[in-house]
C-alpha cells in the first residue's frame, strides 16, 4: 500500500486578493497612484439596507396613480430672492466641462429642463450648451475658479459653492493634460496639454467666519437673488452643516462617499469620508437643533440609483437628492455596446472608470472630437429625462404606500433596517425590533 | 467741419458732483444696487463712498466704467469681481480686495491684507503699501502691483498676468506657478515649487515699464527688477518629482 500526502487546495488571501496585488504589481511597474473616476466601489452600508414598512391598520394607503402625491420641492427660501421651483426633488449634480464633453453637457441639461429640475455646472466653468439648454442652472463657485466671472454669476439660477465632494473630501483635481483641448485649455486660463489642478482650499478664505462673508459677497454681486448652496463631502455632516447654516447658506449640499469624481487617487476614493447613509442623520440633527430643517434645504447625493433610494434619503430628511454617476449612465456611460472597445482599454463595461485619460467609447468622457460625436445630445438627454421621471415615480410609488401625499411627508418612521450597522447609521429600528442601535444606552 | 449734430444734438444734464453714500447711515446693499443699476456710466461717473469702517464687499460686482473713490478702509473683498470701475480705497484693505476682477483698476492707497487680487482675470489692481499673504494667489490675467512688500505664498499657483513688487517678497514666491510674470526689486525671501529666477528680455523691460506707467509709477526702473516665473518642470505629472509636490 502505497501512502501519499494529499494536496491542500490553494488558498487566496482574503488580505492579498486578486486585486490587491494586481495593484502592487500595477504600482511598482508604474511607479505612480492609480487614479480614477466614479465614487467609491466597496461595499459599504447603504440605501439597500434599509426597508420601508408599508401601510397596515395603524397607517392607511393612497391610491396608486388616483390620489395625488406631490414631489415638487423649492430651494433656497432662506435668504434668496429668487428661490428655485423643481417639480422633482432629483437634481443634476456637478460636472465640470472638460471632464465631460459639451455635448454630454448639452444633454444633461436637455434631460434635466424636460424633467422640470436643476443641472449643474462644475470645475471650469459654464459652456453655451448647458446654459442654453438648461431651464434652471446652478453655477458651482470652486476653489480653482477656473471659469468664473460675475457675468456667468448672474445668468446662474443658483450659485454651489464648493467646499467639498464625497469621493475626496478635502481633496482638489488634476484634468491631466490629454483632455485639455484647445477650449478647455482657454476656458481655464492655462496653457494647452498641461496638467490642471484643481485647488483642494478655495483662494481667499478659510474657515466659516470667512465663509460667511463670502456668501455676503456673492449675495451683493447678484443683488440677492439667487439661492447659495454649500456643497460638502461626507466628512463631518454634524458640524459641517452647522457650519454652512452659521455662514447663510440657503442650501445645504452634502455628498457620501460613492459619489462620483472626474479623476481622483484610488486610495482617496475608497479610504476618505463617510457612506452617503451615514451622513444623512447628523445633518438633519444639526438642522433640526438649528431650528433650519426645512428651512435651509439638505439636498443629498452620492450612490442615489432608483426611486427607492431617493425616497429613504427624503425619509431620513433629504428636501432631495442629486444624482451624477447614474445620470451619466442614463446618458449612455458604461453601456455594453462599446463593449469591444472597452476590452481594448483593458477593462469591460460597468467597471470602465479612467475618465480622465479622455477615451471614453461612450464619447461622455472625453474631449475627442470623434468620440464625442456618439453622444447625440437630444436622444441622450430624452434618456436622462425618461430616467428622472421613472426613479420620481418610483419614489412616489413608495410615498403613497406609506400614506403619504407629498414625498416630502415621508420619515424615519416609515423604515426599519436590514442589518444593525444600517440601523445605527440610519438612527432606525432593526427590522423586527425596536432596537436603533446608538441610542437608548446600547 | 458738419457742426450741424453738435449744433442739434439734445442737451445731456450729467451729473458730474459725486454720487455720495454714507456707510454710517445707509445700508451697504444700497449702495451696491444703486452701483448695479447703473444704466449708463456716462450719467453718473463719479462715486463717493464715506464711513465704511471695514465694511465688506464695498463696490463689489461693478460692471460700469465709474469712479468709486473710498473714503477710509474697507473689510473683506472690496471690488470684489469689478469689470471696469476705478475704485480707490483711500485706506487700508481687507483680505481678497478685487478678487476675481475682470478689468479696470482698483488703488489702494494703504495696505492690502491676504489674498489681494486672487484669481483676478484682468484690470489693475495697485497697492500703495504692503500687502500681505497670498497676493496675487491664482491669479489669471490681473496685474497687480504692490509699492511696498508682499508676503508668503504670493502668486502660488498663479496662471497668467503680472505681479510687480517694488519692495522684497516673502517666503514661496510663486509656488507652483504656471505662465504668470513676476517682478521684484528687492529681495525674495525664498521661491516656492517649480518657480526660479528668469533673464529680463528686453520684451519684458517694455511689458514692465508699461504696466508702471499704467500705475503711475514713475521714481522706478525696470532694469531695477528681477524676473521669475515658471521652470515648468511640473507641469506634466512625473513620480520623480514627487518631492517637489
Amino acid at each position: 500500500m502505497t501512502y501519499h500526502n494529499p494536496p491542500t487546495t490553494p488558498r487566496r488571501s482574503a488580505t492579498f486578493d486578486d486585486y490587491t496585488l494586481s495593484e502592487i504589481r500595477r504600482a511598482a511597474a508604474t511607479g505612480i497612484y492609480d487614479i480614477r473616476g466614479g465614487g467609491a466601489k466597496r461595499k459599504v452600508p447603504h440605501f439597500d439596507d434599509l426597508l420601508f414598512l408599508g401601510a397596515s391598520i395603524s397607517r392607511y394607503p393612497l391610491e396608486g396613480y388616483r390620489e395625488k402625491c406631490e414631489t415638487s420641492v423649492t430651494l433656497g427660501t432662506r435668504y434668496a430672492k429668487k428661490p428655485i421651483e423643481l417639480k422633482i426633488p432629483i437634481t443634476i449634480a456637478g460636472m465640470s466641462f472638460g471632464s465631460l464633453s459639451g455635448p454630454a453637457k448639452e444633454a444633461l441639461g436637455r434631460g434635466a429642463t424636460i424633467a422640470g429640475t436643476s443641472t449643474t455646472t462644475g470645475d471650469g466653468g459654464m459652456t453655451e450648451e448647458e446654459r442654453g439648454h438648461s431651464r434652471t442652472l446652478v453655477y458651482q463657485y470652486l476653489p480653482s475658479r477656473y471659469g468664473m466671472n460675475p457675468r456667468d454669476l448672474r445668468r446662474a439660477d443658483a450659485i454651489e459653492i464648493v467646499v467639498g465632494q464625497g469621493a475626496k473630501p478635502g481633496g482638489g483635481g488634476m484634468l491631466l493634460g490629454q483632455k485639455i483641448s484647445d477650449r478647455v485649455a482657454e476656458m481655464r486660463t492655462l496653457p494647452k496639454g498641461i496638467d490642471q489642478r484643481s485647488a483642494c482650499r478655495h483662494p481667499d478664505w478659510t474657515g466659516p467666519d470667512d465663509l460667511e462673508i463670502k456668501i455676503l459677497e456673492l449675495r451683493e454681486i447678484t443683488d440677492w437673488e439667487k439661492p447659495i448652496y454649500v456643497k460638502v463631502g461626507g466628512a463631518r455632516p454634524y458640524y459641517d452643516t452647522a457650519l454652512a447654516v452659521k455662514s447663510g447658506a440657503d442650501v445645504v449640499v452634502l455628498d457620501g462617499m460613492q459619489g462620483g469624481t472626474a479623476a481622483t487617487q484610488e486610495v482617496f476614493i475608497e479610504n476618505v469620508g463617510q457612506p452617503t447613509l451615514a451622513c444623512i442623520r447628523p445633518a438633519v440633527k444639526a438642522l433640526q437643533e438649528l431650528g433650519m430643517h426645512r428651512k435651509v434645504q439638505l439636498v443629498v447625493s452620492g450612490g442615489i440609483r432608483n426611486g427607492a433610494d431617493v425616497a429613504k434619503a427624503l425619509a431620513l430628511g433629504a428636501d432631495a437628492v442629486s444624482i451624477g454617476t447614474a445620470a451619466l449612465v442614463a446618458l449612455g456611460d458604461n453601456d455594453p455596446r462599446w463593449e469591444s472597445e472597452y476590452e481594448k482599454l483593458g477593462t469591460t463595461a460597468g467597471a470602465y472608470d479612467d475618465w480622465h485619460e479622455g477615451k471614453d467609447p461612450a464619447g461622455i468622457t472625453t474631449q475627442d472630437p470623434e468620440l464625442m460625436k456618439r453622444v447625440d445630445p437630444i436622444a441622450a438627454g430624452r434618456r436622462l429625462a425618461n430616467y428622472l421621471k421613472v426613479m420620481t415615480l418610483e419614489a412616489q410609488t413608495i410615498a403613497r404606500a406609506c400614506g403619504k401625499n407629498h414625498v416630502h411627508n415621508l420619515e424615519p418612521e416609515d423604515l426599519c433596517a436590514l442589518t444593525i450597522e444600517a440601523a445605527a447609521m440610519a438612527g432606525v429600528p432593526l427590522a423586527g425590533t425596536s432596537w436603533i442601535p446608538g441610542q437608548g444606552g446600547f | 467741419m458738419n457742426v450741424s449734430n453738435v449744433a442739434t444734438a439734445p442737451a445731456r444734464a450729467v451729473n458730474y458732483a459725486p454720487r455720495v453714500f454714507d456707510l454710517a447711515a445707509t445700508p451697504l446693499r444700497e449702495l451696491n444696487l444703486a452701483l448695479h443699476q447703473i444704466a449708463d456710466a456716462a450719467d453718473e461717473p463719479a462715486w463717493e463712498v464715506v464711513n465704511p469702517k471695514g465694511s465688506h464687499a464695498v463696490a463689489a460686482g461693478v460692471d460700469k466704467p465709474v469712479a468709486v473713490e473710498v473714503r477710509g478702509s474697507v473689510g473683506y473683498y472690496c471690488g470684489g469681481m469689478n469689470d471696469g470701475g476705478e475704485i480707490t480705497v483711500h485706506g487700508s484693505a481687507g483680505p481678497g480686495v478685487g478678487e476675481n476682477m475682470m478689468s479696470g483698476k482698483i488703488v489702494v492707497k494703504g495696505d492690502a491684507s491676504q489674498y489681494a487680487g486672487a484669481t483676478g482675470r484682468g484690470g489693475l489692481l495697485v497697492i500703495e503699501g504692503n500687502a500681505s499673504s497670498r497676493c496675487g494667489i491664482s491669479m489669471k490675467g490681473i496685474d497687480i502691483v504692490v509699492r511696498g512688500n508682499v508676503g508668503h505664498m504670493s502668486a502660488f499657483m498663479a496662471q497668467s498676468g503680472n505681479l510687480v513688487v517694488l519692495g522684497d517678497a516673502g517666503d514661496a514666491l510663486g509656488d507652483s506657478i504656471y505662465e504668470a510674470k513676476l517682478f521684484v526689486r528687492g529681495s525674495v525671501k525664498s521661491l516656492g515649487a517649480d518657480c526660479i529666477k528668469k533673464k529680463m528680455h528686453p520684451k519684458h523691460l517694455a511689458r514692465l515699464q508699461a504696466i508702471l506707467d499704467r500705475a503711475g509709477i514713475t521714481d522706478v526702473k525696470p532694469e531695477e527688477f528681477t524676473r521669475y516665473g515658471s521652470a515648468r518642470t511640473l507641469y506634466n505629472f512625473n513620480i520623480d518629482n514627487a518631492d517637489a509636490y
